[in-house]
């Protein structure tokens, strides 16, 4: 089943883009949410998954704070 | 078993890696990111050939000229060990892989010193950030605090002082950033300065909530409730890993002779991580070409 990827970026930030790009590297489809231009995503990316930095990647209940590559392909089971 | 292996691919390591390219070594490239440093900058104006161009940009360009090159490029874990062998170095990452090579040149730059006090790991990504220009926009209408008084805590401050509701500028030391950097601060009406102030805590339970400080004549404390705390107090050199190999100087960079050389035959480096004094990306690209061309020889005359 294709799990639902939510991930929580600026536009200027480099570890988001890396983190994009691993992402389609890996035909991983995922829903992007600019929080500078998005308040509403701002607001569930602090409260939902309780972060304040990005990019924060979330799936099933796993909230991934940062962009680590390692501990993205362990929890993505790549 | 490689000729040569490059760890790090900033301008040092991605400039040497197209260098031994063009000179037909059997090179490898290992790297936990691409880019390094530069993918912090926002604009860069001093890179000859561009007049502007965007950090990660500039990264993403030098990695297209390197992947033009049939070189192995291992990317995502980071080197933690490196040793000698009989027939030259083993290096080890912390994904569990093994590497060898006859020469090797370390380019693995600098990364964000820590404050190192209680509360700081546990709240990381959770109000304690040490990349202003990714996190700066979550803290909108909130206080925040910037820890550091060079260039880059300044130019965190100048650039929280327009989004946050307050800024409370800490400091080690008197201001020591550009003066111009300190006067666009100082004439800000939303921020106060803490000065030989040192932090001794950050407060919160899953996010932050404040910081402890302490004033270093008078020794008096002050808490200081904020949400956010941008961390801007230098960099450190990424030289662990080889420490008890080369010799380090006693800021803990490599130290390189001027032809790259470090204390150890076949064992080169370039760019922020050595002791070479301009912190520049066109300087560490020169110094990545060096190493190379000396890496070169070396492996001439050893195969001689």
């Amino acid at each position: 089943m294709a799990r639902e990827v939510k991930i929580y970026t600026t536009s200027i930030c480099p570890y988001c883009k890396m983190a994009k790009k691993f992402l389609d590297d890996h035909g991983i489809k995922y829903q992007e949410f600019d929080i500078v231009k998005d308040k509403a995503a701002r607001e569930e990316m602090k409260n939902k998954c309780n972060s304040l930095a990005v990019p924060t990647i979330c799936f099933d209940s796993e909230v991934l704070i940062g962009f680590n590559e390692a501990e993205l392909r362990k929890k993505l089971g790549l | 078993m490689y000729e040569l292996i490059i760890v790090g691919a900033g301008p040092a390591g991605m400039t040497a890696a197209v260098y031994a390219a063009r000179k037909k070594l059997n090179t490898a490239l290992i790297t936990y990111d691409i880019g390094g440093q530069v993918l912090w900058t926002t604009g860069v104006e001093n890179y000859m050939g561009y007049q502007f161009i965007e950090g990660s940009e500039l990264m993403q360009k030098f990695q297209e000229q390197v992947r033009q090159f049939p070189l192995d490029m291992k990317t995502g874990g980071r080197v933690n060990n490196l040793s000698r062998t009989d027939a030259g170095f083993e290096m080890r990452t912390d994904k569990g892989e093994n590497y060898r090579a006859r020469a090797a040149i370390i380019a693995t730059g600098k990364r964000p010193r820590q404050l190192d006090v209680p509360g700081e790991e546990k709240l990381r990504g959770r109000g304690v950030t040490y990349c202003a220009i990714c996190d700066g926009p979550l803290f909108a209408g909130d206080n925040v605090a910037v820890i550091g008084g060079g260039n880059s805590a300044l130019e965190a401050a100048e650039d929280m002082v327009r989004i946050a509701e307050h800024v409370y500028l800490v400091s080690l030391t008197p201001l020591t950033g550009d003066q111009v950097l300190i006067d666009k601060v100082k004439n800000a009406n939303n921020l106060t300065m803490f000065l030989e102030h040192e932090v001794l805590e950050v407060e919160g339970g899953s996010r932050v909530e404040g910081i402890k400080l302490r004033n270093l004549k008078t020794k008096q404390e002050k808490e200081l409730e904020v949400s956010g705390i941008f961390i801007e107090i230098g960099l450190i050199p990424n030289s662990e890993p080889f420490k008890r190999m080369v010799r380090l100087n006693r800021l803990g960079e490599i130290e390189v002779n001027c032809a790259n050389e470090t204390s150890v035959p076949g064992l080169f480096a370039a760019g922020d991580v050595t002791n070479v004094p301009e912190k520049q990306i066109v300087v560490a690209a020169g110094e990545g070409a060096k190493a190379t061309l000396q890496a070169h020889r070396y492996l001439q005359r050893l195969s001689q």
